[in-house]
């Protein structure tokens, strides 16, 4: 009896360890982001910092500008999302309401590889298939055209496109997996009224698995926003504006490419573009749990 | 037979004897003490792999390099705050006049490359400049195709294109469309995308990529050595004073530069040992 009882407290002091280092962890994050990302934004000012366009940070005077780089983040993520998430939510509806039982496990064992691929192949491929391909459409659209930076392909539509696939999967399992947990009496009340099968599932099972779809949508708002390898190799890495022909950086990106040799103030804006992408990410997960708490209630 | 049994005998024990005598060096005379560097931020990864293997080879002595800019670190040399003013430049006149003299430990030169098809072999130093502004954008003016140029250069801070502003004198003008963050990419991306311009480190460059000449000058080791390369610009580690004024440890400091080792670490991180 004692024995068990000696087990039991040891058992627990780990699982409180375990539970200690997570939060541990985040807190530290959190500490340090604001420790190291603020000092700069004092030392530039937040407007010059936030709201400048002029990206030059190893100039004689130098220009801490990132506008453009959030712009891109954000257009890009946005973007993404507009394509990935139609595409997400009608293959979850073909997976949990129409496919049989083995093309359905073919699909999800598709969709699950396409979550295991590492995001380093999505940018090999982006750049090896998509960004010649892109270099030809903007050959035939600017031929000519004197006042446009040609780029190669590496540019806004390359980055969208290739974010759009990564958070398939994402979109996809979240959905198919709230919209099975539909119970199926609601199927077949909407059946017996006369509805469709597209009416059911447009008018009763979707509705019914919003909260879960949102939750999809938002992890794969986060996906899209943190990525930083694959939009490294394909989007280009030119401070612009976010338009599609454009080469653009992003948050991510910003930093994987410049904190190599930056040195001081320089590194120090990178800490604070790192902090605005923590605070971007920090509103996604608030969103998350909005979607979720929702969910929670829905289900009640 | 016999005789070259002979001499690799007398050669193996040669070699035993320099290198036992090498071995007991540091036990007779054992450096203590501070080495500071200050200067070119461009001569970083430089400095760092000559520091470190600097200190593993005398670990009597801490070198600190910090990296403040080649006007600066000659600044605190003149200043008498360090031992070693990082230049990746000459030294001006009046540097000189100072009582500062000039170390040349390295050469750094920067290739231009494009893409295999493109058949512009040469450009001037102006049309590069201009190529790099935006203000040249298709290669038919240059005597190319018709063809756009897809300006390919390194991310701000690092020290290629520093070099490579610097030389053509287009600081912070560059409209580049693309900006990559590492050597392998640049080259990668010109040798895969038609009608790229890119430029590298001079070692790096291999066949995938064609090297421009500019000016009619080929980018290659013995044009930079006589100096007539335009890209190319010295590491300079100036003292006050000539070297053999300084003290043990800047001595042996240069000595460590000029040895097999620290020419393997000059090679190894793209630069060209001066003759």
């Amino acid at each position: 009896m004692r024995r068990k009882a000696i087990i039991e407290k040891t058992a627990n002091i780990i699982f409180l360890i375990c539970a200690v280092i997570a939060i541990f962890a985040v807190c530290a994050i959190t500490f340090y982001m604001f420790i190291k990302g603020t000092p700069a934004l004092k030392q530039v000012g937040v407007t010059d910092l936030l709201f400048g366009s002029v990206w030059q940070p190893a100039a004689e005077n130098p220009s801490y500008g990132i506008l453009y780089i959030i712009l891109s983040s954000l257009v890009g993520t946005a973007s993404a999302i507009l394509i990935g998430v139609p595409i997400g939510l009608l293959t979850a509806v073909f997976l949990s309401e129409m496919a049989g039982k083995r093309l359905g496990s073919f699909v999800g064992g598709a969709v699950e590889l396409l979550a295991a691929i590492p995001s380093v192949i999505y940018g090999l491929i982006g750049m090896m298939v998509l960004n010649p391909i892109m270099f030809s459409i903007e050959n035939a659209i600017f031929e000519g055209d004197p006042d446009h930076q040609f780029t190669g392909g590496a540019n806004m539509i390359s980055a969208i496109i290739v974010l759009a696939i990564m958070i398939l999967p994402t979109v996809i399992s979240v959905s198919t997996s709230s919209m099975k947990a539909v119970p199926d009496h609601l199927r077949a009340a909407s059946l017996s009224l006369g509805a469709t099968k597209e009416q059911t599932i447009f008018k009763t099972v979707i509705p019914a698995a919003k909260s879960g779809i949102l939750t999809g949508v938002v992890l794969g708002i986060g996906r899209a926003l943190g990525e930083a390898m694959a939009i490294n190799m394909v989007a280009g890495g030119a401070v612009n504006l976010p338009l599609p022909f454009n080469s653009v950086r992003t948050l991510t990106t910003q930093i994987v490419s410049e904190m190599g040799y930056a040195q001081g103030l320089h590194r120090e804006v990178l800490f604070t573009v790192g902090l605005v992408l923590y605070i971007f990410i920090m509103i996604v997960n608030w969103m998350l749990l909005r979607a979720r708490k929702a969910g929670a209630e829905h289900a009640e | 037979m016999k005789k070259k049994l002979l001499a690799v005998l007398a050669a193996a024990c040669m070699m035993t004897a320099a290198f036992t005598g090498c071995g007991s060096e540091p036990a007779e005379e054992e450096l203590q003490g501070n080495l500071t560097l200050a200067g070119s931020t461009s001569m970083e990864k430089y400095c760092e792999a000559l520091s470190e293997s600097f200190m593993a080879a005398n670990p009597g002595v801490t070198v600190t390099v910090e990296y403040t800019g080649s006007g600066a670190g000659l600044e605190s040399l003149a200043a008498g705050s360090v031992d070693i003013g990082n230049s990746s430049r000459a030294l001006t006149d009046e540097e000189k006049s100072g009582g500062e003299v000039e170390n040349i430990v390295a050469l750094d030169g920067i290739a231009v490359v494009t893409d295999k098809a493109n058949t512009v072999a040469d450009v001037t130093a102006e049309g590069l400049a201009k190529i790099y502004k935006g203000e040249v954008a298709n290669w038919n003016e240059l005597g190319g195709e018709d063809q756009p140029i897809v300006v390919i250069g390194r991310e701000a801070g690092s020290g290629t294109r520093d070099a490579f502003e610097e030389l053509l004198e287009v600081q912070d003008n560059c409209a580049y469309a693309q900006e990559l963050d590492s050597t392998g990419a640049v080259l990668a991306k010109v040798a895969s995308t038609p009608g790229a311009i890119g430029y590298v480190s001079l070692d790096v460059v291999d066949d995938t990529v064609n090297a421009l000449t500019i000016d009619g000058v080929e980018a290659s080791e013995e044009q930079i050595l006589e100096g007539n390369y335009i890209l190319q610009r010295p590491f300079v580690m100036a003292t006050k004073g000539e070297i053999s004024q300084q003290n043990d440890i800047v001595k042996a400091w240069f000595d460590y530069v000029g040895s097999d080792e620290g020419k393997e670490i000059t090679k190894k991180v793209g630069l060209i040992i001066p003759q």
